[in-house]
């Protein structure tokens, strides 16, 4: 994860961690993640979580993408076209959804899962999943890296939304949730009842 | 159902709401036959912590009977449990650990961010205590639902009463984990700063450790009185000068350990203490921490700090230096309630740990207004108020 080809970011911190965010986007389209082909996506974010379960049993619930709307807040379906295609319907304010659809542009069994959106996205981005071992038998370490075009007018909004207050954040809460549902079973939440549920009070 | 909900400093009603319903697979509902006001519920009835929405439901000491069990959990129907504050999900890396107080997975993942922010971490999720701390509704009420329910409830055997074992909830493995932070070894003399609750069991763990002297320091007669019961030696703060009495006492050494069990809303019409009450409202710093100052200055060299209090913010005025010139140590932290729960249940049975003495009232649920006000104004005279749904004060 910590490759750094350029001689001036030279720790070993992971570049979506870096203060220098354009030298940190240089690096990280060289060596780490492919750029969509459509608008210009500047905006790299990264969150890892820790989950006490083997490589192999997370990969394999996150490469089936119908999973993922299970602990993706705002994902409201991922529609399997091919082995390589899905398209994603993802929440947007007044009832409206913004789509696109993701390339996969790299799978290893275990380890990592890439994409990127084809043409036509409402939204430009591509991404990388990686499991690896946690140390000290603590399970797998999950990393989701994100570079994407964050759009301006309507779409900015959306996005806004999308990714809430802080791009990072909604990456943070979805990894939790799924480590919440791979180490215990469920989601949890604070809600007393299926009503309060269902109106978000937590 | 009826539940005493929080709506606003000061402003606590019993409501009619909505009954709580098995949201996930390891839940239970539980009918609650005791609850009880803890001194933590001060801090949200005074509008100190952040985060409370008007409606939510106060309450983390509670008991009852299982009614509801979800598909996954291990309780079954009929079977008397107590819950405890903490809600831990059993299966993460500290949980694992028994540090379930820092469960990975029990806080949902919207309610993390403050925490994330403010502490580097979030913690695990607890009943009836703000939404940082998950929003969940506490059992000041006649049903709650509990999260986890195959990991955190203990079982009750039949024909022990609720109030022998209500406390297991909080107070009982908070005092006792208070003590076993200080890790007392034997012949050491032990301070213990508040006599509420919690520094109470203290101080009956503490002689159970092992500790050959333990002194209580408060400014409540009453409760002073309750530590004297227990072996304590007393300082009432208001008649003493409580370091130079505990250097006196100690022969000039200063305790072993010390042990806060003030927290953020200490009293004392001390120097330091009134500044910080005029940056609590103005807002300059958010906790009041003489206690923990006084403790540090009055440990041995080379002693032990534990601090059970509760603790939300940031402070100023910290003793670093006589902290680290004095080589002390500090060991805090959230109760690990489950880690706790099993042991101490059979120290009660065997009758070496008593709680009963701490009830000083006990009213139905419709009077829990009455009940924290009453908690609130007279410290001295109630030392704990336990409440009871109808359905339980028909049954006694």
């Amino acid at each position: 994860m910590a490759e750094t080809l350029d001689p001036n970011v030279a720790d070993d911190a992971p570049l979506t961690t870096s203060k220098r965010t354009d030298a940190a986007l240089d690096a990280a389209t060289a060596t780490l993640i492919d750029k969509p082909d459509q608008g210009n996506a500047d905006t790299l974010i990264g969150r890892s979580v820790t989950i006490n379960k083997p490589r192999a049993e997370l990969y394999a619930y996150w490469r089936d993408f119908t999973n993922l709307a299970t602990f993706m807040e705002n994902v409201e379906q991922v529609e399997i076209l091919d082995a390589d295609r899905s398209r994603w319907v993802v929440k947007a304010p007044g009832d409206t959804t913004v789509e696109w659809v993701a390339q996969i542009t790299e799978a290893r069994e275990g380890e990592t899962i890439a994409w990127t959106s084809v043409e036509g996205a409402d939204v430009p981005n591509s991404g990388r999943i990686d499991f690896r071992d946690a140390t000290g038998g603590r399970g797998t370490v999950v990393t989701a890296t994100i570079l994407y075009d964050p759009p301006a007018g309507i779409i900015g909004k959306v996005v806004a939304k999308l990714f809430q207050r802080e791009p990072a954040i909604q990456a943070r809460r979805d990894l939790r949730r799924f480590k919440q549902l791979m180490e215990t079973g469920e989601i949890a939440t604070g809600a007393r009842n299926r009503r309060l549920l269902e109106e978000g009070k937590n | 159902m009826r539940a005493l909900a929080w709506h606003g400093k000061h402003d606590v009603r019993v409501d009619t709401v909505d009954d709580p319903e098995i949201l996930n697979p390891r839940d239970a509902i539980i009918k609650i036959t005791s609850t009880a006001i803890c001194g933590s519920d001060l801090h949200l009835y005074d509008g100190y912590i952040p985060t409370m929405q008007a409606g939510d439901i106060l309450g983390h000491e509670f008991m009852g009977e299982v009614v509801e069990t979800g598909p996954k959990s291990t309780l079954k129907k009929g079977q008397r449990v107590v819950v405890p504050f903490t809600i831990s999900c059993g299966s993460c890396f500290h949980c694992g650990k028994h540090q379930y107080s820092a469960c990975e997975n029990s806080l949902p993942a919207d309610n993390q961010d403050i925490a994330q922010t403010g502490y580097g971490q979030p913690m695990a999720g607890l009943f009836g205590y703000s939404h940082m701390t998950g929003g969940y509704s506490g059992g000041q009420a006649e049903y709650v639902r509990v999260p986890f329910s195959d990991a955190g409830p203990i079982v009750i055997p039949d024909g022990v009463e609720d109030e022998k074992v209500l406390f297991l909830s909080d107070i009982l493995p908070t005092g006792w984990m208070a003590a076993e932070n200080a890790q007392i070894e034997p012949g050491d003399t032990v301070a213990v700063w508040g006599c509420g609750p919690v520094g109470l069991f203290a101080v009956q763990s503490a002689f159970l450790m092992g500790a050959e002297r333990v002194i209580a320091i408060d400014h409540f007669p009453r409760r002073l009185e309750l530590a004297k019961r227990f072996g304590a030696e007393t300082i009432n703060f208001e008649e003493s000068a409580t370091y130079e009495a505990l250097m006196e006492m100690t022969g000039g050494i200063g305790p072993d350990a010390v042990i806060d069990s003030v927290g953020l809303e200490a009293h004392g019409l001390f120097a330091d203490n009134v500044i910080d009450q005029i940056k609590v409202s103005t807002f300059l710093g958010t906790d009041r921490i003489h206690a923990i100052r006084q403790a540090i200055i009055a440990c041995r060299k080379g002693g032990r700090v534990s601090m059970p209090a509760v603790y939300g913010g940031f402070v100023d005025k910290f003793p670093l230096g006589a902290f680290m010139q004095k080589g002390l140590t500090l060991k805090t932290g959230q109760t690990h309630v489950q880690h706790y729960m099993p042991a101490l249940l059979n120290a009660i049975m065997e009758g070496k740990i008593d709680t009963t003495f701490l009830i000083s009232h006990t009213l139905p649920l419709e009077q829990a207004p009455e009940g924290y006000r009453m908690f609130h104004d007279n410290q001295n005279e109630v030392t704990k108020v336990v409440l009871k749904p109808e359905w339980q004060q028909a049954a006694e």
